[in-house]
């Protein structure tokens, strides 16, 4: 066993470093299927309302693609569905850890210092695929006992959990592979998530064509998905506990596969040659913003891509979510109150587009730190010691901070609109206001973008501290009204004062003054750059 | 012509540490000047410094005649810095980031490029996570010295590179200095210093300690001798400029100045040896040495 010498310490050591973020995780992912059991047991607590419920809304075909079949309609069914991503985000989280502990790690040379101590040749690829099983069988087991605590039957609970851990087995197996192949982690990511990626559109092409819980004619395709086994597993139905042997067995396929890559590369390289670059420059590469182009426009292509597919599956929902809610008296009463009834589906779509503005949102703050990661890895030193100016260097950077949240949220409208358009069969007047609605989105977004640059330009050791206003902004658009904060409470989140452009009466005041927020905090940001060390460590 | 580097009591603290404490350093047109200093010693804190990369404390600080902090972008027109550590962008090859430097700068020579490129055997097509340490290194190099700069700012630039590209450097380094161009090589390592440098500057502890001509300098000049005796080591430590004898048997260990090194080795034979082994000293001996007196004294 001397090839997995070392496997202890590692394990501990990924421990150590992810002792904030895998607990995170994997606590947020657990609770979410007991609170949607417990939001459909107050929301439906009928056996006829829940049947309304199902067939107006759960088996529509647009929901059934997105979240997965649903099996019958007891409270434990239609959580099943509704937790149906939580297998997605699982092997999101799963190939991302795997991935950084395993090629990120000898891409930044730190495997190279530890394989020089006793460790075995499995030690390294062990430790992290260890690790991440370990949080996903966790994750099972919490989601099995929320369940239960929910009051839901213990045996769909714990074939619900246990798909759900092995979902998440499954990609950080994938990830262990992937790690192998590539010899930069962007690209290990890349494929893994490229994997992900094809299992869930394979799912949603399966599932498109069904409603409810009867197959359509492509439903072997839904079988191929890894993402697809968890949901077939018919928990709360007529549970079928041979479904979890296809993720085990599929992980045990593809780990017989990357343990002897593993070993059978040298440290540092990868299965795929690494590409060869141009000898010369192109005529584009002159200057810091054919630079920021170069470093941002990957970015820039994959939330482009990943917006305009949510705007389609958001936009494609919205009539059947408004006619779903319309069923429902009690919330149809609530939301009439806002908008009237014949505003449902807009409200959906002002909801979900808000969401989108967050997302862009965190796009741009990313966009904007990008400055300060090429600073810390001293890549800003040698550009600044040549004819360009600080401004000029920084500007690069924040050009894609703004002009990225703007692009993608564009995207997003325009997507959401054709798709709406389409189910509603009027794309010629709900193009142009959603893509209205879209754009509205921005100004609240380049806000917190323009935090992030000041952040850059004045306290760079606290740029960090962005993120954590994004979430304090996600917490008080999403928990605000519950928990009924004072509206000035509510007025601090840029997001508040984003007018609902769907409405008919809306005022372009706060958006003008968003943008003027911004303008402001990105004058501060460059002229607090203009005076400060570089590099600030 | 304006001085190129002109820096007197210059200051920069970072919190409480001072990590540059009234230093002078004056570099004259068309000169390769020498910047020696042990690691940590504030050699590229002053190069930022210089660069207007950081805020001074006290002090001036001219280059090319101008303010490097307020007139930053022309003076940097005029100038080509490589960084101790070169760190590149995993996604772009180093040709690409040869070219990308060259022209923020204001252009480079193709030919010369292609020529540096030659004699450093750099692969330009690699992408820059694939190059070693040493590779990084010469990126850096080839955008520099293919400018028509008339500065040159190299910090400990030959790190991580093997001794025969080391030569290549001197020689491209030399050719500079016979085009009329000025350079500052901060450096650790004496021999390259002593190899390439006109005048040269030893800073310890954010303050110069000496800075003269190479001639100047001889006393930090010795050779370390390990040699193995056939017979008693009688004599050694009477002769004048060997320091630090240490005598285990027939085994002898000492430093010795350069100019008393023939009388030394004559002494070494009449002895007869077995074995002989002889090496310059490292910096941080020389330091020892030479400084670490001064700073108890005062």
């Amino acid at each position: 066993m001397t090839a997995y010498t070392g496997t202890r310490h590692l394990v501990r050591l990924i421990l150590r470093r992810d002792r904030v973020v895998l607990p995170i995780w994997v606590l947020l992912l657990a609770v979410l299927p007991a609170s949607y059991a417990g939001a459909y047991a107050e929301l439906y607590p009928t056996a006829a309302e829940r049947a309304a419920y199902l067939a107006g809304t759960a088996s529509n075909p647009s929901i059934v693609a997105l979240l997965g079949p649903v099996y019958g309609d007891s409270i434990g069914a239609l959580t099943v569905q509704r937790a149906g991503l939580l297998a997605l985000i699982a092997g999101l989280a799963s190939v991302l850890t795997v991935v950084r502990h395993t090629r990120t790690e000898e891409e930044a040379g730190r495997r190279e210092l530890l394989g020089a101590t006793v460790l075995g040749r499995y030690a390294g690829l062990t430790a992290a695929l260890l690790v991440t099983y370990a949080a996903n069988v966790l994750l099972g087991l919490l989601v099995a006992a929320g369940l239960v605590a929910a009051g839901l039957p213990g045996a769909g609970s714990v074939l619900f959990g246990a798909g759900v851990a092995l979902t998440g087995i499954v990609f950080a197996t994938v990830g262990g592979l992937t790690a192998q192949l590539t010899e930069s982690a962007a690209g290990a990511r890349g494929i893994g998530l490229g994997v992900l990626g094809l299992a869930f559109v394979l799912r949603l092409g399966g599932d498109a064509g069904a409603s409810g819980g009867t197959g359509g004619s492509a439903e072997w395709l839904s079988w191929l998905s890894p993402l697809g086994w968890a949901a077939r597993g018919r928990a709360y139905a007529d549970e079928r506990w041979w479904v979890l042997l296809l993720p085990v067995l599929f992980s045990v396929l593809v780990a017989l596969v990357a343990y002897p890559v593993s070993v059978r590369r040298d440290l540092g390289a990868g299965v795929l040659p690494s590409r060869l670059g141009p000898a010369t420059a192109g005529a584009g590469l002159a200057g810091p913003i054919g630079l920021a182009w170069r470093l941002h426009r990957g970015q820039l292509l994959g939330w482009t891509v990943g917006f305009g597919l949510l705007g389609l599956v958001l936009g494609g929902a919205a009539d059947a979510a408004g006619q779903a809610v319309e069923g429902n008296q009690q919330l149809a009463e609530i939301l009439s109150r806002l908008g009237g009834s014949s505003a449902l589906a807009e409200a959906y779509l002002g909801g979900t587009l808000s969401l989108t503005g967050l997302a862009a949102a965190g796009y741009g703050i990313q966009a904007a730190l990008r400055a300060r990661a090429e600073e810390v890895a001293g890549r800003a030193e040698p550009l600044l010691a040549t004819a360009v100016s600080r401004s000029r260097w920084l500007v690069a950077h924040l050009i894609f901070a703004l002009l990225g949240p703007a692009v993608v949220l564009a995207v997003a409208g325009l997507a959401t609109g054709l798709a709406y358009g389409l189910s509603v069969g009027d794309v010629g007047r709900e193009l142009p206001r959603l893509l209205g609605a879209g754009l509205a989105q921005v100004p609240a977004a380049w806000v917190l973008a323009g935090l992030a640059a000041l952040l850059v330009g004045w306290l760079p050791r606290l740029s960090g501290v962005a993120w954590a206003v994004l979430a304090a902004c996600l917490l008080l658009g999403q928990l605000g009204a519950v928990l009924k904060l004072n509206q000035w409470a509510l007025n601090l989140s840029p997001f508040t004062h984003t007018p609902q452009v769907l409405s008919p009466d809306w005022s372009v005041t706060p958006l003008l003054a968003l943008s003027a927020l911004t303008a402001a905090l990105l004058a501060l940001s460059l002229k607090t750059f203009q005076t400060r060390n570089i590099p600030t460590p | 012509m304006e001085t190129p580097i002109e820096v007197s009591g210059l200051v920069k603290t970072f919190g409480r540490t001072r990590a540059l404490d009234g230093l002078d350093l004056t570099v004259r047109t068309g000169e390769v000047h020498g910047f020696l200093g042990p690691n940590g010693a504030g050699k590229s804190t002053t190069i930022r410094a210089l660069l207007g990369l950081l805020r001074t404390d006290a002090g001036v600080v001219r280059l090319l005649g101008g303010d490097p902090w307020r007139d930053a972008v022309a003076l940097h027109r005029r100038l080509a810095y490589v960084p101790g550590d070169v760190t590149l962008w995993p996604n772009l090859s180093g040709g690409e980031v040869i070219d990308l430097l060259g022209r923020m700068r204001g252009g480079l020579d193709p030919a010369r490029r292609a020529e540096l490129l030659d004699s450093f055997e750099l692969d330009p097509r690699k992408k820059g996570r694939a190059y070693s340490k040493g590779n990084r290194q010469k990126v850096g190099l080839v955008a520099a010295l293919a400018s028509d700069a008339e500065l040159l700012i190299l910090d400990e630039p030959t790190s991580g590179l093997d001794p025969l590209m080391e030569e290549v450097f001197q020689s491209w380094v030399r050719r500079a200095k016979a085009d009329g161009r000025t350079v500052l090589l901060s450096s650790h390592i004496l021999a390259e210093v002593e190899a390439l440098c006109d005048r040269v500057t030893i800073i310890r502890n954010g303050r110069d300690v000496e800075t003269g001509t190479l001639t100047e300098l001889r006393h930090l000049r010795r050779t370390s001798i390990e040699a193995e005796l056939t017979g008693p080591a009688d004599g050694l430590g009477q002769l004048a400029g060997v320091h630090d004898l240490r005598v285990d048997g027939h085994r002898v260990r000492f430093d010795v100045e350069n100019a008393a090194l023939d009388a030394a080795l004559r002494k070494l034979t009449d002895i007869g040896v077995r074995s002989l082994v002889s090496q310059p000293p490292t910096l941080e001996q020389l330091f020892l040495r030479h400084y670490q007196a001064d700073q108890v004294r005062s």
